[in-house]
Formats: structure tokens, C-alpha cells, sequence
């Protein structure tokens, strides 16, 4: 579904992504782990194009988009949940969710989708009239995805949904990407700090360094791996 | 209390005036974090446009009505042409420059447009013809309130009604407000950027426009120089107010207006400038931000 060859990419003469390739096929859920600075966000920007791709083809369905503009790409159907959140901090929280849905018109389904968030989260229903910024992290986080399923995506590009969250909230949040991975047949690429939950959930992973890709395998096989256990893992 | 209620009036009606240049100023900034200082030339573009298009229309014997609207929707569009030309040309190339270089790309084109106008029209006042009449049921308070303050402050309520109505609940308005307030994330979910800019451009020119076609008439001369104390004042009415804020804009020209009406009045002219400076000195010793400006936040 989604195939990157020979990525280069990054910001003014840093070269973040130095050669990146990967693909993930439909119904998967892919995950993407290395540390600090490896260019894990900068990958998941280069595929919504919000960074440029300097050079080699990002493919998605066959058809190339590295040239694509970000809003022509969340029109093929893949939306991002950026490191960091960003939920528009003045609108509230239905507006908000409403900036998910942005490119659709479809006013019932939408209507039926916000439903659907608000049942996967249900305090997100009772904060509907408040700001965006006035929220906790962990609702900001559910806030988050909630607004990029309402695009309804084919591909749902996670960056770190667990940052900054209790162990109860990222149990609950690792539960619904499966969720969602399994009652939409949605494609979930994460990138993830906790390596080992991000394992555990995935079906197979790539690691990062330096902007290159090192190892790639089975979720299981790389949870076993020694150098992943060492690097990543704390064993 | 007739004098102070004539000066209350010409208040409103030069803080109304204001109000809809400042818009401009704002909601550029609100979006891409530029002070666009190009816009008091899109001000002046207006009302030489208007000046042209009601020359013309009164030559060829239109009635008084159809004038103004004509020449007034005749200003609109061409300063929206200006304002998004402005925007591709000057500023958008240096998009992920460092701050300083659009700031004097901006400077840059308010001279350059000062020049040619100056060069493609003259350096001479023009004298504009009267758009706003006297009109009779004003009589009998005619000497405390004009007729055109009445139409100027009734415009631009009217302009500020349909502005909220756009910005709040219109889907161009949304993505303009989601834009304004985290750009990354409104390209993550499927808005147009540049257009949005673009959309910001037009909207604040055809404001500015409108703010010159009235200001022109209620004056009856123009030259090519009239935009850059305007749009000074308008930049000062929308800091006072808090830059980046639409309600602050309109707050802050306000404030200007009265400020400088009853100093001209009650002391002199001479000081109507000292007054309205000091006042924004004043308000950024105790608020930095402005006076519904919210401080600069870090954004992660
Ligand atoms: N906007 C930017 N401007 C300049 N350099 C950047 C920018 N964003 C990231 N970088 C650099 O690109 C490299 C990769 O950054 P990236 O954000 O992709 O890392 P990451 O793997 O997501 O790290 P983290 O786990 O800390 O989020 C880093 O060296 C970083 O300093
Ligand atoms: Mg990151």
C-alpha cells in the first residue's frame, strides 16, 4: 500500500533522512523505532508532504506522491497524528474534529464518525464545547486521533501517541489502534519511543538510525533481537 | 456638550476608519506572523481606483447610488488583485526565510507602490468628488454630526458584521482560524495553506479598499502619499489592540480615533499624532501583548 524507495529528505543543508525504504502492506500495522533524532517524525512528515522529498519515490496505491501536495495527499487517504499533538488550541473540542473532516461533505456520515470517536472516547463527548488547549494530555491524545479517524483514513500515520502519558492512558490508546486497526481495516504506521508496547502490538517493524534504516523483521523477531533488546528495549 | 459629542462622532467615524485598515494588518499577521507594510499603499490603491472609476461614472451621468457602489466594488476587487499579487510576488518566496526578510520585502513594496503611483498618476491632490451627500433628515444635527460619519460608521458595522459571520462559522473561516493558529497541523489535515493565505490577502485589501473609497470622499482629495500615515495609525491601532487579534483590531482603532479626535479638539492638531503615540506607549508599558492580544506562546 505504501512504499518508500530510496528516501532522502530534511531541513536546509541537514539531510535528516539519509536513505529510507520501506513498505507496509494493507491491514498492517507497521511500526517505526529508533532514538532521539533518528528521523522517525521526519519520515512521517516526508509522507504527508509537509516536508520536501529530496530525492527516491514515495508510492502509495502505485501511484506516486512524493511531489504531492500535503492536502492532496489527506485526499488519497492518509492523515497523520503529529508528535506533539497539535490540537488547535481556540477551537473546541467538536471544532476541532470538524478540522478532521475538513475535505469531506458526506453530513451524515460525518455526523456518524463523530459518533464513533466520541464512543471510542466518551469524555471527549462531554468536553464537545470546550477549547481544544484547555484539555489534559491524554485527552488532547485522544482528541488527537480522533480528529484524524474522522478523515477516515486508509493510512493512519501515528507519531509517539504515547508521549508524555500515564501507563493506564497508554494502555488504553495502544487497545484502540488495534481496535481501529482491526474494525476499519485501517493501516497503522507508528512510530514509537516505547519500543516494547509498540512491538508487541505491531506485525512487523523497521528500526531507524541516522536517517537510515537498519534492521527490519517481524514485530516478534526484533523483540528477541539482541542489539533491538540492548538499544531499545533495556534488557 | 454639543462640541464634545461632535467630537465623540468624528471619533467614531475615524476609528471606524481605522478599523477596517487595521483588519488588514491583523489577520496577515494572525497567519503568517508578517507585518505587511505594503498595506497602507493598498489603502491608497483604493481610493485612486475609486477616485478613477467615480470620476468616470459621474462624467457618463450615473446616478449617485450607482456610483458608489459601482466605484466601491470597483476598489475592492482591484486592491484584491494588488493584495494577493503583493503576497506571491513579495513575500511568499521568502516564506522560510529568516523574519527580517520579509519585514523589508514589505517595506520595499510600500515604496515601490508610493513610486508608482506617483509616476502613473501624479503628485498632485486629486480632488474627489463628493460620493456621500448631506443628507436632510441629518439637518437638524447636521452641526454636530455629518452625514458621511453616519455612512462611514454604518459601512463599517456592516463590513464587521459580515467579517464575523465569515470568520466564525463559514468553512473558509474555520480553516483560516485553524491556519492562524497551527499552520503544520492545517496542512496535516487537508487545508490548502497558500490558498488560505491568499483568501487572508484579498479579504484584508478589499477591507482596506473600502476604508479608502470612504476616507476619500469624506476628505475630497487623495494623492499617492495618503496610505502611509494611514497605515502607520491603522498598525498602531491594531499593536494597541494586540496584534493577530480581529476584536483587538477594531478596539484599538477605536481608542485611536476618540484619542485623537478630542486632543485635536480640545488642545491641538498640532498634537493629535503626540496623543495617539503616547497612548500606545503607554498601553504597551503596562501590556506588552496589547489590549486583547494574547502573549506569545511557546508552541511545541
Ligand atoms: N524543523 C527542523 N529544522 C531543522 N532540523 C530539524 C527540524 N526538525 C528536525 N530536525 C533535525 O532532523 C533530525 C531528525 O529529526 P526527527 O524529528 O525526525 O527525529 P525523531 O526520530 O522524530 O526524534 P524524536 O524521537 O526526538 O522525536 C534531527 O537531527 C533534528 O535535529
Ligand atoms: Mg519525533
Amino acid at each position: 500500500m505504501l512504499n518508500l524507495e530510496n528516501v532522502q529528505a530534511g531541513y536546509g543543508n541537514i539531510l535528516a533522512l539519509k536513505n529510507v525504504s520501506l513498505n507496509i502492506q494493507e491491514g498492517e500495522i507497521i511500526t517505526l523505532i529508533g532514538a532521539n533524532g533518528a528521523g522517525k517524525s521526519t519520515t512521517l512528515m516526508t509522507i504527508s508532504g509537509v516536508v520536501t522529498c529530496r530525492s527516491g519515490k514515495i508510492l502509495f496505491q502505485d501511484k506516486e506522491i512524493q511531489k504531492k501536495s500535503s492536502d492532496d495527499i489527506v485526499k488519497m487517504g492518509i492523515c497523520q497524528v503529529p508528535e506533539g499533538r497539535h490540537i488547535f488550541p481556540q477551537l473546541t473540542v467538536k471544532e476541532n474534529l470538524d478540522m478532521g473532516a475538513f475535505l469531506r461533505n458526506d453530513k451524515a456520515e460525518i455526523k456518524k464518525d463523530m459518533d464513533y470517536v466520541f464512543s471510542l472516547f466518551p469524555i471527549l463527548a462531554e468536553r464537545r464545547n470546550q477549547d481544544g488547549g484547555t484539555l489534559s494530555g491524554g485527552e488532547q491524545q485522544m482528541l488527537a486521533m480522533s480528529r484524524a479517524l474522522m478523515a477516515r483514513p486508509q493510512l493512519l500515520l501515528l507519531d509517539e501517541p504515547s508521549m508524555g502519558l500515564a501507563p493506564l492512558v497508554i494502555k488504553q490508546i495502544f487497545e484502540i489502534i488495534k481496535q481501529i486497526n482491526k474494525e476499519n481495516n485501517t493501516t497503522i504506521f507508528l512510530v514509537e519511543q516505547n519500543a516494547n508496547q509498540a512491538l508487541h502490538i505491531a506485525d512487523r517493524g523497521y528500526v531507524i538510525e541516522n536517517g537510515e534504516i537498519t534492521l527490519t523483521g517481524p514485530a516478534k523477531d526484533l523483540l528477541s533481537n539482541q542489539e533491538v533488546q540492548k538499544a531499545y528495549l533495556g534488557i | 456638550m454639543d462640541y464634545f459629542i461632535e467630537l465623540f462622532c468624528s471619533g467614531l467615524s475615524r476609528g471606524a476608519i481605522y478599523a477596517l485598515i487595521a483588519l488588514g494588518y491583523t489577520m496577515v499577521y494572525g497567519i503568517i506572523g508578517l507585518i505587511n507594510f505594503a498595506h497602507g499603499e493598498i489603502y491608497m490603491i483604493g481610493a485612486f481606483t475609486s477616485f478613477i472609476v467615480a470620476t468616470v461614472l459621474s462624467i457618463l451621468g450615473f446616478p449617485l447610488l450607482a456610483i458608489v457602489a459601482l466605484s466601491g466594488v470597483a476598489a475592492a476587487v482591484w486592491a484584491s488583485a494588488y493584495g494577493y499579487t503583493i503576497e506571491k510576488i513579495a513575500y511568499k518566496p521568502l516564506r522560510h526565510a529568516p523574519r527580517l526578510s520579509p519585514l523589508i520585502s514589505a517595506i520595499g513594496m510600500s515604496i515601490f507602490l508610493q513610486n508608482y503611483v506617483l509616476l502613473a498618476q501624479t503628485s498632485d491632490f486629486l480632488p474627489f468628488p463628493e460620493l456621500i451627500p448631506d443628507f436632510e433628515f441629518m439637518e437638524p444635527i447636521a452641526h454636530i454630526v455629518g452625514s458621511s460619519d453616519i455612512v462611514i460608521f454604518i459601512t463599517t458595522a456592516v463590513v464587521m458584521a459580515v467579517l464575523t459571520y465569515v470568520i466564525k462559522f463559514t468553512r473558509i473561516g474555520k480553516a483560516m482560524r485553524a491556519t492562524a493558529q497551527d499552520r503544520t497541523m492545517a496542512m496535516l489535515v487537508g487545508i490548502n495553506v497558500n490558498n488560505i493565505i491568499s483568501a487572508t490577502f484579498i479579504i484584508g485589501s478589499a477591507l482596506a479598499a473600502i476604508g479608502g473609497l470612504l476616507i476619500a470622499s469624506h476628505i475630497g482629495q487623495i494623492n499617492f502619499y495618503i496610505g502611509f500615515l494611514a497605515g502607520i495609525k491603522a498598525f498602531t491601532a491594531a499593536v494597541l489592540g494586540g496584534i493577530g487579534s480581529i476584536p483587538g483590531a477594531v478596539l484599538g482603532s477605536f481608542i485611536l480615533g476618540l484619542t485623537e479626535s478630542f486632543a485635536t479638539g480640545y488642545v491641538s492638531s498640532d498634537y493629535e499624532d503626540v496623543f495617539a503615540f503616547s497612548l500606545l506607549v503607554l498601553i504597551l508599558l503596562f501590556k506588552p501583548s496589547g489590549l486583547l492580544g494574547k502573549a506569545e506562546t511557546q508552541k511545541v
